[in-house]
């Protein structure tokens, strides 16, 4: 994997709450047998219409939501499936970090696995940042700190195991097999067999 | 060690399956006692895998099925696939492909034993109380009826399972979610799990693993307790489990994968002594009133958007995200859903589609039609399902009533195999998530229980299954 360290960019706003992995990339894209290409889908029931054409009014049509890295999203980003895709749609269509005040558990986990960065803050950040649509920010990874367009500097939690891996580009397989002989061991050892 | 110490049910599962403990720098290494994979989240695992060139770890605790992108028509070869479309025969094919060149056991289309994922493992008795089970699908949180400690991963997880049966895991933290009193007729564990969710919100589980406790439960059967669990994610929890006791060990008993009789007595010893301690504590306790519960249903667009069955939708709050919903929904505030017109019903899905589901609603049809203008699915979630309802004569119920008997399959919950609900209709379903567009693009998904969806497809408007007992 490619280090992740800091993301600058200016920010695109979702407010809507509970938006489900379903929304992000809709289960008819799933007959895939690739991570590549999804970003043509992301949000496609929302960004087009039957006919295909783009729906105006929707923000990641917006002619300044062009080149954002960062999505500002309503609480409880990401819930619903446990589809790697809506990370690998996001990613693909250029988004690198997302902003919300709770971001799903297999969402977070998934995209932190691909280098998307999950960013959670408080309700005060969170309505700053929605205020501020289209405002740059800088999001430090190895820092964990969250930098507004007015200089302020926010602190988020991130695993630091995690942030490790973002930070120095490693592959959390490559962890788990330099375990192989405590795995082996575990199931030499176990009092009863699955 | 901490055994001195009361531990609740997820506690002790999870330090049994501890490789390496968890440190402030490190998840800890949790070890997999069956993972069950499928075609839709698997293909690009398997090509990490091949990159690598990297065998499967452990291809005997490997269990593979085909459910999301099969056809619910009969196939008998491989070209009926091509009415699902391309791309799901070529996911299929895949699949196929990578279980015969990875060694791993595969209950393909022509197997008896095909099904979706989460009604298979049960019904094999693969899925064992204290086991850690993992699958790249959020409902395997299913599993957790039995005991077991059952959640859904990503897909570059499935990969590290694959390869080293293991995952990075930060421990959860624990919910107790206590449902007393016993259920009115008419409203069935579907309906317990939608008003749970209801009361604690579509995020009130998020960083948690739910245990479920209290009478309620404990009068549940397996293929009950199977409902309730399968919904925790849509609480937002990790897993939901369920201590095991009489029911789950007479459930177990004899099926193909469950320990032998040479074994048998030692996994019961075993199992007796899963269930959390009396004085182990939870970090969060929820109480649920399972005595005043009424059959529920869905009215917006998350399975946290619910009322009992009479009830008004609730009045616009003035937020943005509710207002969409409704909008979506085309329901109106201050009134209730019992006179929308319905034109699909749907009866299926891991959530629903167990032989008592199909029992229930098939009580409810015998001898009646379903309205004109509704179109009705029955689907099992298994082939051994189906045999067993054919076996019972449940098919020639649903086929008198005018409902369509299908193979088994995903189907409708998430239309990816050509089973959609047409845009704009309204859905009244079994399954689990009433997402927009969940049932195909422009679907409206009233989410409830197999009564009353049974109910609905009678009236041929949003039903109380009460009035049909």
């Amino acid at each position: 994997m490619q280090p992740v360290r800091r993301i600058t960019s200016r920010t695109v706003v979702l407010p809507t709450t509970d938006v489900d992995t379903d929304q992000i990339i809709p289960a008819r894209f799933l007959t895939t047998t690739s991570r590549d290409g999804l970003g043509q889908h992301l949000f496609q029931d929302w960004r087009f219409r039957a006919d295909g054409s783009k729906k105006e009014d929707f923000v990641l049509n917006e002619d300044t939501a062009s080149g954002c890295e960062v999505l500002v999203a309503g609480h409880n980003f990401g819930c619903g499936s446990s589809r790697e895709h809506a990370i690998w749609a996001l990613l693909d269509y250029g988004i690198r970090a997302v902003i919300s005040t709770k971001i799903a558990d297999i969402f977070r986990s998934n995209a932190l696995k691909n280098g998307l960065i999950p960013v959670v803050v408080d309700d005060a950040t969170h309505a700053a940042l929605v205020g501020t649509a289209g405002s740059e920010v800088s999001i430090d990874i190895a820092g964990a700190t969250l930098r507004l367009a007015d200089g302020s500097e926010i602190a988020f939690a991130i695993d630091a195991f995690a942030r490790y891996c973002l930070v120095e580009g490693i592959d959390e397989l490559g962890f788990l097999q330099n375990h192989g002989d405590e795995i082996a061991a575990f199931e030499g050892h176990r009092n009863w067999k699955p | 060690m901490s055994d001195r110490q009361p531990r609740t049910l997820f506690d002790k599962v999870w330090s049994d399956h501890i490789v390496v403990h968890e440190t402030p720098e490190t998840p800890a290494i949790l070890y997999v006692d069956l993972h069950l994979i499928h075609e839709v989240t698997t293909p690009q695992a398997f090509e990490l895998l091949r990159q690598k060139r990297l065998p499967v770890q452990r291809p005997d605790l490997t269990l593979g099925t085909m459910d999301h992108s099969t056809p619910t028509t009969p196939v008998t070869t491989f070209r009926d696939l091509e009415v699902v479309g391309e791309n799901a025969a070529n996911q299929v094919r895949r699949m196929q492909d990578n279980c015969r060149e990875f060694g791993l056991e595969l209950f393909g289309l022509d197997s008896d034993y095909r099904g979706i994922v989460h009604i298979i493992g049960p019904e094999l008795g693969a899925t064992q109380p204290g086991k850690t089970i993992v699958c790249g699908d959020s409902h395997t949180s299913t599993h957790g009826a039995f005991g077991a400690l059952a959640f859904g991963i990503g897909t570059t997880e499935v990969g590290h399972v694959l390869a080293t049966q293991c995952l990075l895991q930060r421990k959860a933290r624990s919910l107790s979610i206590d449902i007393s009193g016993a259920l009115q007729p008419g409203v069935t564990a579907k309906d317990v799990i939608l008003a749970t969710i209801g009361q604690i919100g579509v995020d009130g589980g998020t960083g948690h693993v739910i245990e479920y406790r209290g009478d309620a439960i404990r009068r549940m059967g397996m293929d009950e307790r199977m409902t309730v669990c399968n919904m925790s994610i849509e609480a937002g929890a990790r897993a939901g489990m369920i201590a095991p006791d009489d029911v789950t060990i007479e459930y177990l008993h004899g099926r193909p994968r469950a320990p032998g009789e040479a074994d048998w007595d030692s996994a019961v010893a075993r199992w007796r002594g899963l269930p959390s301690d009396p004085d182990a504590t939870f970090d969060k306790a929820v109480s649920v009133q399972g005595d005043q519960l009424q059959p529920m249903v869905t009215f917006g667009t998350n399975p946290g958007m619910v009322v009992p069955i009479n009830d008004p939708v609730p009045h616009d709050t003035g937020d943005a995200s509710f207002r969409k919903a409704l909008d979506y929904m085309q329901v109106a505030p201050g009134k209730p859903l019992t006179e929308s017109r319905v034109d699909v019903v749907f009866v299926g899905s891991c959530t629903n589609s167990r032989l008592s589901d199909l029992q229930l609603a098939a009580d409810m049809l015998r001898g009646r039609k379903i309205a004109a203008g509704v179109t009705m699915l029955i689907v099992p979630g298994s082939q051994q399902i189906k045999k067993q309802a054919e076996l019972l004569g449940l098919d020639k119920i649903f086929i008198a009533a005018g409902a369509q008997w299908r193979e088994s399959g995903c189907s409708m919950c998430i239309g990816m195999n050509g089973d959609t609900v047409p845009r704009g209709q309204l859905s009244v379903s079994t399954s689990n998530r009433n997402f927009e567009g969940r049932q195909g693009i422009g679907a409206r998904t009233i989410l409830a229980s197999p009564m009353t969806a049974a109910a609905s497809a009678i009236a041929g408007r949003v039903a109380d299954p009460r009035t049909y007992l």
